[in-house]
């Protein structure tokens, strides 16, 4: 990993990062849709590593360009699995109970045809 | 100064005192039970547990534990008020009622802290009774722990870990549960105890106790078969009398040896005797091994370690195998004693070792344990049978009606009673070195001491070292009480910091005359500045106080050892260590 | 062209509220008027504003229409939908304003959650610092270290208000000072991740999801006090959060922004993992110190606090998980902005994990002065099973439980004491009507029981005698007498225990007795438990009339205590009934009775 040896360095990181990850960038890469599966330990135990795998091999197969992250906890313990979807150019969706029958449900309704499905959990804080 | 009001009563203190003992200077008596402070001596013990010292500060949302509570300039503090002695009687009624409620038949009562307090604090009910802890009790052959009974005053851990460094004893277990006890509740018997019994000397209950034998003594005494021989530990003399209501301090040799009589031994003899061979071997040791070094001898190991303590022999073999060979292989005065009462004296009555009980009065618990060791046995039968401490023999004296105070003084019996004022000296800290040194010096150098007293070995301070002139050799001498300060003397050396000819070591703070089985202090050091005190004006009374001026001793080698360190000496007198660190 | 959505809010709350039937219905008029291709009803989870429930949101104008019965369907598609026409009256009045509502993104004040110490909870991959440098991460660090001085950083803080969020509350910057004020060579970083009271996880969560923040955050603070260490404390039954922690540290070292010369300033900071075996008691901060000291984990009496006298021996500032989590944004929006959030002495946010009888159990962020109220019925979305609200417990072992005249209670440290209970780290456990508050206040007790350190006789001892009064009352067998010992005990064992955990372990029991005095008093009286939850003071019998013969409690009893032939009347023999409720739970008809 690169040395971060000055605020310069650091300020220099932080706006390649935020670049890499604004959406309407022309590069495939940030193009992609992005989804985040919440994996605190709680996530993990309702099953979110089961739906973490199956959206990886899911969109392989399909061959949908998209990135799989892990974060941590989205604080909807009544409704884990959790995954955040972000269409390209669109606001960040979050659904709930996500098992992988539900994950397939979201990737050909939701990713493919930009039809929500039942389980959105609409946002209900405001952040820094 | 800090200025603070204590009902009502205004005091000047210094930054740091705490509220307690800003009360004891403004005459207030706050009762404490966890609380234990042995001044001059940096021996404290204030967890702050039992809640008993609480009282009321104004500003302070919570009762405050006066034993760890810094005064604060302008502090207004309550030591009485309602709110205080409910809590206060709440708190011990709580106690009391995870406590056994077997005053009459325990061990401590009448000397219990635990049981005062109730007096003290007018307990006449127990509003809260419930469920009692219920615990193993863990026998060994010195001290017996009674886990019911300990109210985590956390008293015996801080002697065992801090000040003794033994790190046998803490608190286990969580909430209810929580007690003092070996690491895993092992049993003391096969953990690193070395059965000083400075935890049993602290325990404000019957929860740590030392093994009683009193009924033994009555029984062998009693059976016309057995001759029963006693002998009484030089710091005995100096605490015996406490128990009788005489003043700390106070000597009551001739008193004791007239009990000892009248309770019905057949022979009174001193273990200072026993004491002044040890110096005659021992001092030879050492001498040996220095002029040895001195001729430049490598194979030497210098310094030499006193080795009368047993609480002391079981620690070097426990923490420092890898130093086996540097104490003296002297056994003790107790042991000595009896090697040589089953044979010399033995021989002398035509008495069979069989038929000869020896009794040892000790201030000490260790030399119960001491006593069973393996070595110390001839054919399966020990070279001493029984040990009482100091406070069994108050017992026993006033179980058989004799009442001390008004016994004449008599004196020791022949030809193992007689003994020098250096012999005296081995109860105190720096008491075995001063005696040795009498008698090294005059072997050595082959003149007379210009001066007897040895100043520069005595004091109460932990660790001492001082430099002692043979006539133009310095001899650097070190001197450590409580195993702590052994410790710390015992890494310089490994790690090559100190370099001393001879060390002297006792387990017990202050030496034998603060030893596990003598009177209880219950806190208070100036008790054992008083035996101290004691022992030198008894050295100092004695027409002869040089060892090897013992006609007694003289006569033993002549007739039965030969010399020190003889073939003979060697099997009755010597002995070997363990490494016990595996164990 | 964009589908047009009909999101009907499935919350628990709403459903109570038959908004599934106003799904039915949005779908039926939908159909009926041929809209299915472009127009689509989802059912969403809750939108956190039950009290206005049903709620409805419409994509992609993002109208929001609140209180909506199923008869409304037909009027919303036909108006809104087709014609384009908002529908006035079941917008939102802004209760301040009184004017209507249209747009959810102009409600934003619903939103009752302000997230601060979780913002990238969930947001960023917490095993990649990019992500968190992406979000101002290590930016407060660099402000701190290259345009503030340590006394600047400490005003800061002491400005915004910030008070510990462990439980004690205890003035955050204040604390930083007086540790910056002890003059030693060396002195410690520690942050408390021993995170205990029962429920509470928000500490865990911040760990897995933002360690960085943490790690940030004690650098700073390492700059203010002068300490070049830090010492992260963390029980091990956290295995992810010590993965991720791990992790993060390593990654920080890797990029310099840990270790020596930080940001070419020579400000050095390392932080250390240190492992707790999960004591409760190790939560107090002597008791932590005494645990990572290799000692056994026991609280000593303060003063000297560990500002003086901490780790080692040495001045030692300890702060909490979500304490720590708050730093960098107060640094990077600046005291004036925090200390706008929250009440007059409680500034900025808190997180509490929101458990038992609710309906959306999760982990919420509020700011202080949110009143219970808010956060049971709007975030939460009220009760289970629409059953009626009892008490909510607050604050763990060491808080209370409060009852319905506490619900507008804005919450706050000092309301919460106020009101008997206590801020704690934040759990909040929600009770209902067949919840039995002495044994509640019983289980609170089992806990401090297991979890007391036993060093001073109040909570050794005290406790347990507590526990055996409660458990005797549950039984049927208490006195009024011990109603009035359990009160006098509690109240000596606050004023006399050591520490915090003892001082504050019989607060469960005093706030039931002060909320619920009748519960007891029924208990011991009538001997008769009013939630049906003692096992000793209940009863299991058939009614007859409603007995169908079913043979089913019958063939479910463990103890066959249960007698009776097919399609006749069955029998329940009190001598053998272990009260396990089965036949109550397996009984078609309704036809088992607790008394």
């Amino acid at each position: 990993m690169e040395k971060i040896k000055s605020v310069a360095d650091l300020k220099k990181l932080k706006q390649q990062s935020a670049l890499s990850r604004k959406s309407g960038d022309e590069s495939s890469q940030q193009n992609a849709i992005t989804i985040k599966v919440a994996m605190a330990t709680c996530g993990i135990a309702s099953g979110a590593r089961e739906t973490y795998d199956y959206f990886v091999q899911e969109l392989k197969r399909q061959k949908i360009n998209a990135i799989v992250s892990q974060t941590g906890c989205m604080s909807y313990c009544y409704a884990e699995p959790t995954v955040e979807i972000t269409l390209p150019h669109e606001e960040p969706v979050v659904f709930g109970f996500v098992n992988t029958a539900k994950a397939q449900e979201i990737v050909d309704r939701y990713i493919l045809h930009h039809e929500f499905v039942d389980g959105v959990i609409p946002a209900s804080y405001k952040t820094v | 100064m800090i200025k603070i009001t204590i009902d009502q009563k205004t005091v000047s203190v210094p930054r740091g005192t705490t509220i307690l003992e800003a009360a004891e200077k403004a005459g207030i008596d706050i009762p404490t039970l966890c609380h234990m402070k042995l001044h001059d001596m940096n021996i404290e013990n204030k967890p702050g547990g039992c809640r008993i010292c609480v009282v009321e500060v104004n500003g302070r949302r919570n009762l405050t534990p006066s034993c760890c509570t810094e005064v604060e300039e302008g502090m207004m503090i309550n030591t009485h008020s309602m709110r205080v002695i409910n809590a206060r009687r709440t708190v011990l009624e709580l106690i009391l009622s995870d406590h056994p409620a077997e005053c009459l038949t325990c061990a401590k009562s009448g000397d219990c802290e635990l049981q005062r307090m109730a007096h003290r604090l007018g307990i006449r009910e127990i509003h809260c009774k419930g469920e009692q802890s219920a615990y193993r009790i863990d026998n060994s052959p010195a001290i017996i722990r009674d886990p019911d009974k300990c109210i985590m005053c956390r008293r015996c851990e801080m002697m065992c870990n801090e000040v003794q460094t033994v790190g046998v004893l803490s608190a286990v277990h969580r909430g209810f549960n929580s007690v003092v006890s070996p690491a895993f509740e092992k049993d003391l018997m096969h953990s690193e105890c070395t059965f000083c019994g400075q935890c049993l000397a602290v325990c404000p209950t019957g929860a740590l106790t030392e093994v009683d034998e009193t009924t033994s003594v009555v029984r062998a005494i009693s059976d016309r078969e057995k001759v029963v021989v006693v002998q009484t530990a030089p710091a005995v003399r100096a605490a015996l009398g406490e128990e009788f209501g005489y003043q700390a301090g106070t000597v009551v040799t001739g008193k004791m040896v007239a009990a000892l009589r009248r309770l019905g031994f057949n022979y009174v003899f001193d273990t200072d005797f026993a004491a002044d061979l040890t110096i005659m071997e021992e001092g030879t040791e050492l001498l040996q091994r220095l002029n040895a070094f001195l001729k430049g001898d490598k194979s030497v190991k210098l310094p030499i370690l006193t080795s009368c303590c047993p609480a002391w022999v079981k620690f070097f073999e426990h923490q420092f195998p890898e130093l086996i060979d540097i104490p003296s292989t002297a056994r003790s005065p107790q042991q000595m004693f009896g090697s040589i009462a089953k044979t010399y004296l033995a021989e002398k009555l035509g008495v069979d070792r069989k038929n000869m009980i020896v009794v040892s009065i000790m201030p000490c618990v260790a030399k119960k344990y001491e006593r069973g060791r393996d070595e110390f046995y001839v054919d399966g039968n020990p070279d001493v049978d029984i040990v009482l401490t100091t406070r069994e023999l108050a017992h026993l004296i006033k179980l058989c009606n004799i009442d001390l105070t008004t016994l004449p003084e008599e004196d020791f019996d022949e030809p193992l009673g007689q003994s020098t004022g250096a012999g005296v000296l081995f109860g105190t800290t720096g008491g075995v070195i001063e005696a040795a040194v009498r008698t090294a010096y005059e072997i050595q150098t082959g003149k007379a001491l210009p001066r007897i007293n040895f100043e520069e070995l005595r004091g109460m301070e932990g660790f001492r070292k001082a430099i002692v002139d043979f006539d133009g050799l310095e001899l650097n001498i070190g001197i450590a009480h409580g195993l702590g300060n052994a410790r710390k003397l015992l890494e310089d050396i490994e790690q090559g910091k100190s370099h001393f000819h001879a060390i002297e070591i006792m387990s017990c703070p202050g030496g034998c005359i603060g030893g596990g089985g003598q009177p209880y202090h219950h806190g208070n050091a100036d008790i054992l500045m008083k035996r101290q005190h004691a022992l030198y004006t008894e050295d100092e009374l004695k027409v002869i106080r040089k060892s090897h001026e013992n006609p007694d001793i003289l006569k033993l080698y002549a007739e039965f050892l030969g010399k020190p360190l003889s073939e003979k000496s060697h099997k009755l007198l010597h002995t070997n260590y363990f490494n016990r660190k595996a164990e | 062209m964009t589908k047009t959505h009909i999101f009907v809010c499935g919350g628990i709350g709403c459903r109570a509220m038959e908004s599934e039937q106003l799904r039915k219905n949005f779908q039926r008029e939908i159909l009926v008027r041929g809209l299915s291709d472009e127009v689509q009803v989802v059912t969403t989870g809750c939108f956190g504003f039950c009290e206005k429930g049903p709620l409805v949101k419409i994509l992609p104008d993002q109208t929001f229409y609140v209180q909506v019965s199923p008869d409304d369907a037909a009027e919303i598609v036909s108006e809104h939908i087709i014609h384009q026409r908002k529908v006035e009256r079941l917008l939102y009045i802004d209760p301040e304003t009184r004017k209507r509502v249209t747009e959810s993104k102009d409600m934003d004040f619903y939103k009752r959650q302000f997230r601060i110490a979780l913002r990238n909870c969930g947001v960023i991959d917490p095993d990649n610092i990019e992500e968190y440098i992406a979000r101002d991460g290590y930016s407060a660090i660099a402000k701190c270290l290259t345009e503030y001085t340590p006394e600047k950083v400490i005003d800061i803080v002491k400005k915004s208000g910030l008070r510990g969020r462990g439980g004690g509350g205890f003035p955050t910057g204040l604390k930083w000072e007086i540790t910056r004020k002890s003059e030693n060579s060396q002195k410690y970083v520690v942050c408390n991740a021993d995170e205990g009271d029962p429920g509470a996880f928000m500490d865990r969560s911040i760990l897995e999801g933002d360690p960085h923040s943490v790690i940030e955050a004690m650098a700073i603070c390492g700059y203010c006090i002068g300490a070049d260490k830090g010492l992260i404390y963390i029980r091990a039954e956290y295995p992810l959060a010590i993965k991720r922690l791990k992790r993060a540290l390593q990654q920080a070292v890797d990029t310099g922004l840990l270790g020596r010369d930080i940001l070419g300033t020579g400000f050095n900071f390392e932080i250390e993992i240190r492992y707790g075996a999960g004591a409760f008691v190790c939560g107090e901060e002597t008791a932590l110190i005494h645990s990572m000291e290799g000692c056994r984990g026991e609280p000593t009496f303060k003063p000297p606090f560990p500002s003086v006298e901490g780790y080692m021996g040495k001045p030692t500032n300890v702060n909490n998980v979500e304490t720590f989590a708050n730093i960098p944004v107060i640094i990077n929006k600046g005291a004036e902005w925090f200390s706008a959030i929250g009440t007059e002495k409680s500034k900025g946010t808190k997180v509490f994990a929101l458990a038992g009888k609710i309906n959306n159990v999760g982990l919420i962020e509020v700011p202080m002065g949110t009143t219970l109220r808010e956060i049971i019925y709007d975030i939460g979305g009220g009760i289970k099973d629409g059953k009626k609200f009892k008490a909510v417990q607050t604050g763990g072992p060491s808080g209370g439980c409060l009852s319905e005249k506490y619900l507008d209670t804005p919450i706050d440290y000092d309301n919460l004491i106020e009101a008997g209970s206590m801020m704690g780290s934040g759990g909040m456990i929600v009770l209902d009507e067949n919840d039995c508050m002495v044994s509640i206040a019983k289980f609170y007790l089992g806990f401090t029981l297991d979890e007391s350190c036993g060093k001073c006789a109040p909570c050794r001892i005290g406790n347990k005698r507590l526990y055996e009064k409660l458990d005797k009352i549950t039984s049927g067998e208490g006195t009024m007498e011990d109603l009035v010992r359990l009160k006098s005990l509690s109240l000596v064992i606050k004023d006399t225990s050591l520490c915090g955990l003892g001082q504050s372990s019989p607060n469960p029991v005093l706030s039931t007795l002060t909320n619920f005095y009748d519960e007891y008093v029924a208990h011991v009286k009538e001997k008769k438990c009013p939630s049906k939850q003692c096992k000793d003071l209940i009863n299991f019998t058939i009614i007859e009339d409603k007995c169908t013969g079913c043979t089913l409690c019958f063939r479910n009893c463990p103890v066959e205590a249960i007698s009776g032939e097919k399609s006749k009347i069955h029998h329940i023999h009190q001598d053998k009934c272990i009260k396990c409720g089965l036949c109550y739970s397996k009984c078609k008809f309704e036809a088992i009775l607790i008394e």
